[in-house]
């Protein structure tokens, strides 16, 4: 019923036919990905496939070499350098290693999307930051460190709080949980959980890790990097819900969700004979 | 479109080897030899151009094994093609650079920091290095000058060098040095650390928030750190002359009064203009186009010093014959004076 639910409506973010290419190294190949509003989608796949990239180009960071990308009906790569700086008001980014301002204290870094558009007074800015730092776990006295003075978890969510203060439509994660201990990764999983049932955003999660996927997708997609793949194969082996992954047929699929080697190790003891 | 032109020139590559292993005088053949060359240059030439443009699908594969001098041309037309590539790049980022500058000013507070890091905190190094340098010529010009008798007009050598050519110079090298590769190594850590990209992502145009601030200060300033150079400098020279040669006062300065006019003042705080502009683009280029890690970061800050330099004198020589051309055509009777 939700999956109706979400046809109906026109789909928030649009690939359409893309392709990514560094150099001589075919990153993406001929991605199809349409994401309604309101969908957490978690991109599944392991390192080096071009998840990051994927994401990177929805938000016009990395430009496609082939395709287009639409968010809210709106080619991002023909909009002028303002036209999209005003369009990305509307993302929060959450990057890998949180990506804080290290010449910035902490709420400097949370305030920057404010100071950067809003028309606030600084009253209000202070406001707003000790809330979404609350919100995040994070107690006050952190506002006046600055991001080498925090452990990785704190940036984490330090770079999260930075994301959600301008209410974005769109959030992107890159990798959450990556780095982090057991239990913080689940306080990061509960996060964004917790800020989708907040306010109605549609979410992005880039993530190797199957817990994070288990708890908070919708909808999940695995990629698989495009030099494993026969010319004609689409590099997302996967799209479906989370019981329709653990139950699919697939054996990258399964090698993926059980951590499994399987015939990686052959290549590895290939290697090893040919040295 | 290249694999049409690979497809129509391999036949005759074949062929005109066949005839070239025969041998012989007869200059048809050294001809036909001449074209399979130009053909291997040609197809050395594209595959170049394949090396770069591989990012589109559909590539041509070159699966004859190659000669030496095809491995040669292929290289060097790979660097001529990387440097077309750098320049149109680097003169796309001057472009997007000018618009910012004349569309929107960046903020006050991301103004102010780069402007004491440029103004303030070179000071002390530019003052430092004029002064030596004003004494160094005082040193090296005093004994060729005595030989002939002519001491005192070691203050206009001193003084007419210092304000033309030393004093810019000294001063936009030290700034490549103290400031362009900071810049180099603090944008370059930027971009390794995706903090750029977090500033794109946050809406904020990288380029008006990062670069601006520094192009603009460093124009401003330049100017300001040369006057301070070439004051530095002309006390050095005068505190060497007067102080430790004896030479006498009066004649030190109405012989530098004589040589050294507005013009040679305006000619190097001119181009230092010039300096600052290419120290700034350069700086901020190669700290964003840095590649990932420790070693990219170093890489870059190198880099964006070597270029400045080098940058710094290419502009020196034009800028000098330009203003010479333009002195001698509004002041004829300047060039009498020679």
């Amino acid at each position: 019923m939700i999956e109706q639910l979400y046809e109906q409506q026109d789909a928030l973010v649009d690939v359409k036919n893309m392709s990514v290419t560094f150099g001589s190294q075919n990153i993406l190949r001929n991605i199809n990905l349409s994401i309604p509003p309101g969908q957490t989608l978690v991109l599944l796949g392991e390192s080096g496939c071009g998840k990051t990239v994927l994401m990177k180009s929805i938000i016009g960071l990395v430009k496609p070499t082939i395709g287009e990308v639409y968010f809210d009906d709106r080619n991002i790569n023909q909009l002028s350098d303002r036209r999209l700086s005003l369009l990305r008001l509307r993302f929060g980014f959450v990057f890998q290693n949180a990506a804080l301002f290290d010449s910035m204290t902490i709420g400097q870094n949370v305030a920057f999307p404010l100071r950067q558009h809003g028309r606030f007074t600084s009253g209000q800015i202070r406001e707003m930051v000790l809330a979404r730092l609350s919100e995040v776990g994070l107690p006050d006295s952190v506002v006046f460190k600055k991001p080498a003075e925090l452990s990785g978890g704190m940036r984490k969510r330090v770079g999260l709080a930075r994301a959600l203060i301008m209410n974005p439509e769109l959030i992107m994660y890159d990798e959450p949980t990556t780095g982090l201990d057991p239990i913080m990764s689940d306080v990061i999983n509960e996060l964004i959980i917790r800020t989708r049932r907040r306010n109605p955003v549609t979410s992005i999660v880039v993530t190797h890790d199957m817990n994070t996927a288990k708890k908070v997708a919708d909808r999940v997609v695995m990629l698989m990097p495009a030099h494993r793949l026969q010319p004609n194969e689409s590099q997302m082996i996967f799209d479906g819900s989370v019981p329709e992954l653990t139950a699919c047929r697939d054996r990258r699929v399964q090698q993926f969700i059980n951590g499994e080697a399987g015939e990686r190790l052959m290549e590895l003891r290939g290697q090893r004979s040919g040295v | 479109m290249l694999a049409s032109a690979a497809s129509v020139t391999a036949p005759e590559i074949l062929c005109n080897r066949k005839r070239f292993s025969c041998g012989g005088t007869d200059w048809s053949i050294t001809i036909i030899s001449a074209g399979g060359h130009t053909c291997w240059l040609l197809r050395a030439f594209l595959r170049s151009v394949q090396n770069i443009v591989s990012s589109t699908p559909g590539n041509i594969e070159f699966e004859e094994p190659s000669p030496w001098f095809v491995t040669w041309v292929s290289a060097w037309g790979r660097v001529v093609i990387d440097t077309i590539i750098a320049l149109g790049d680097f003169s796309l980022f001057c472009f997007r650079m000018m618009v910012w500058l004349f569309t929107r000013l960046p903020k006050k507070e991301t103004l102010w920091p780069n402007f004491h890091q440029v103004g303030v905190s070179s000071l002390p190094v530019v003052a430092l290095t004029g002064t030596f340098i004003g004494m160094v010529l005082a040193v090296q010009s005093y004994f060729q000058f005595r030989q002939i008798g002519l001491e005192t007009r070691l203050g206009g050598v001193i003084n007419m060098s210092l304000v033309r050519e030393l004093g810019p110079v000294l001063a936009a090298t030290m700034l490549a040095g103290r400031v362009g590769s900071s810049m180099a190594a603090e944008l370059g850590t930027m971009r390794v650390t995706e903090q750029i990209d977090a500033l794109s992502a946050m809406g904020a145009n990288p380029i008006r928030y990062l670069v601006v601030p520094r192009f603009l200060a460093c124009l401003f300033l330049i100017p300001a750190l040369t006057v301070m150079a070439d004051f530095m400098g002309v006390a050095g020279g005068h505190f060497y002359s007067v102080d430790i040669i004896g030479i006498d006062v009066h004649h030190y300065w109405h012989n530098s009064a004589k040589f050294v006019t507005n013009f040679d003042l305006f000619v190097g705080l001119f181009k230092s203009v010039f300096f600052g502009a290419a120290i700034a683009m350069i700086s901020c280029y190669q700290g964003f186009n840095c590649t990932a890690g420790a070693e990219g970061v170093g890489r870059a800050s190198t880099a964006a010093f070597v270029y400045s330099f080098v940058a710094i004198l290419a502009l020196d020589l034009f800028l000098g014959i330009a203003l010479d051309s333009i002195y001698f055509t509004y002041y004829p009777e300047g060039a009498s004076l020679l």
